[in-house]
């Protein structure tokens, strides 16, 4: 963001979430909002995040599950259609990985600092029956 | 116009309080949340009846508390439209926690005080302590003197603190009793005249704007804060006074009435001088004349608005005056009194320095009396025929017991 002085802003403690007017907002996908730099969709919130959930398209049949879950509207779905996680948003709550159905979880918590892709590779087998 | 008109006769008797309820009927408030409290009370009693009895189109929230009150005002200004309250002492204490978000947050709103002293001891009559209580907190603040003044600086108050360059929450104070419960003539405007001079709330940053949603009172750390409140003092520093003028002149063109930011009073030739607020402003001025006539020059100053302070025209005001008396009627609590302060500050760099002392009097609603006031005057003619300052600094008038003086 921006410093801006004194002078500079909007006078009071006000911050506007889109530049310009909106009208329909609700039909609009988020990728087509236009959002300002002082709304929090645009602000990163993730710096404390300590484990991040990873997931893995493989197994993932779409229930949306983690979509309704999710605390902080991070999970990003398209036509229903899961595609992933906001990471500039998500706090690593772990309710995804809680409620997903697929065996085996189509999304895991790992360490923060962990690679995406080894992760994938090395994802947990099937848990059998018991 | 759905509501109805009200025929006011040219000279009505009102006391303060019903004065700056008709103004609230006048300005036709959208909005007014208040909690009762003596002796502002009548104040939205009134306006809650003009409610009633169909005279204003609105809406009066009953709210728990005084907090609750400023708070609803603060959702209400947020959310667009004209917001107006009333209340005294200990609830203007409640509410300070919320005076400054009001004024941070830029809303218009105008908060009717009727001065009352702050417990301990619990007393319901008037002195300034709730008025130098709130004068951090960024506001606007009037100081009316009589209930004409009451209810003409209320439309005053709404044309300032709406401006779109301004946006600052305004005060009106008047005395507790003194003037909220005095009769008196108070000279009507109709009620046409008055909604035109305040004119039409225009909203600003209005959360009722769905094409422009805004997020109200948010949060700044230390990156942010202070260019805000930069910018806030900035405004009440340079933009204020000057809209203040102009409303003014608008004003005397409208009623013949004429006010000022620093009401002078025989100062143009005066040896000594006090420096007064509220209704003691009105005796100081009847015991000035008076004292002429015993040849002692003597001038009053009346400060009409106390937030932001003005300085120059006060050091303007008294720069020819040998010795100046300020009278401060709240307890100093240890130090001098506010206006002693502020009168120190403002005239420590003149070139010829006035000899100034502070008086405390009148806490609780103690009359300050003519015979007092002689008194003071005389006092400020022998430290000018003695060319320095006789008495101490620090002096309360009225209290029982043995004189009791300071500094």
């Amino acid at each position: 963001m921006i410093k801006k002085g004194w002078d500079e802003f909007e006078i009071g403690a006000m911050l506007r979430t889109f530049d310009g007017s909106i009208n329909d907002i609700a039909g609009t996908s988020q990728d087509d909002r236009s959002y300002s730099e002082n709304s929090s969709y645009t602000a990163s919130v993730a710096d404390w995040r300590l484990i991040k959930p990873v997931f893995n398209k493989d197994y993932c049949i779409d229930c949306q599950f983690c979509w309704i879950y999710c605390p902080d509207v991070s999970i990003i779905s398209r036509d229903k259609k899961m595609i992933g996680v906001d990471m500039d948003h998500c706090k690593g709550c772990g309710i995804c990985v809680e409620v997903c159905p697929t065996n085996p979880k189509s999304l895991l918590m790992f360490p923060e600092q962990a690679e995406e892709e080894a992760e994938i590779a090395s994802w947990p087998a099937k848990d059998e029956e018991k | 116009m759905a509501f109805d008109k009200m025929e006011l006769k040219d000279i009505e008797v009102w006391d303060g309080n019903f004065a700056a309820a008709q103004a609230l009927r006048q300005c036709q408030i959208d909005v007014v949340a208040a909690y009762p409290i003596t002796p502002s009370t009548p104040i939205v009693e009134g306006y809650a009846k003009f409610l009633a009895d169909n005279y204003v189109e609105g809406e009066f929230v009953m709210v728990e508390s005084e907090h609750a009150a400023m708070s609803g005002c603060i959702g209400a200004a947020a959310a667009g439209g004209r917001v107006a309250t009333a209340t005294s002492s200990q609830g203007f204490a409640l509410m300070v926690e919320t005076l400054y978000q009001a004024s941070g947050m830029r809303l218009p709103i105008v908060l009717n005080v009727v001065n009352r002293a702050l417990a301990a001891p619990l007393n319901v009559n008037g002195d300034h302590s709730d008025m130098y209580l709130g004068r951090d907190s960024g506001w606007i603040q009037f100081d009316a003197y009589c209930p004409q003044n009451a209810y003409d600086l209320n439309f005053i108050a709404f044309r300032v603190s709406e401006d779109h360059g301004i946006r600052l929450p305004a005060m009106v104070h008047q005395d507790g009793f003194m003037t909220s419960h005095t009769a008196q003539g108070v000279h009507t405007i109709s009620d046409d005249d008055a909604y035109n001079f305040v004119g039409d709330f225009k909203p600003m940053n209005d959360m009722l704007d769905f094409e422009h949603p805004v997020t109200h009172g948010v949060q700044t750390e230390e990156d942010w804060h202070f260019e805000h409140k930069a910018r806030q003092h900035n405004d009440l520093m340079t933009k204020v006074f000057p809209k203040i003028e102009e409303v003014f002149t608008d004003f005397e063109k409208l009623t013949g009435r004429k006010y000022n930011i620093v009401e002078k009073y025989d100062t143009e030739d005066a040896d000594v001088a006090v420096v007064c607020m509220g209704t003691s402003v009105e005796t100081a001025r009847e015991v000035a004349t008076e004292m002429r006539a015993k040849g002692i020059k003597a001038g009053v100053v009346g400060i009409r608005v106390i937030r932001p302070f003005p300085f120059m025209q006060i050091a303007e005001a008294l720069k020819d005056i040998k010795a100046i008396a300020t009278l401060d009627r709240s307890a100093p609590g240890g130090t001098v009194g506010m206006l002693f302060n502020e009168m120190a500050g403002c005239m420590f760099n003149l070139e010829k320095r006035p000899m100034l002392c502070g008086k405390i009097y009148g806490l609780g609603g103690r009359d300050l009396t003519k015979a007092h006031l002689v008194e003071l005057f005389t006092e400020l003619q022998a430290n000018v025929d003695a060319g320095k300052i006789t008495t101490p600094l620090q002096q309360f008038i009225g209290v029982r017991g043995p004189k009791l003086s300071y500094l």
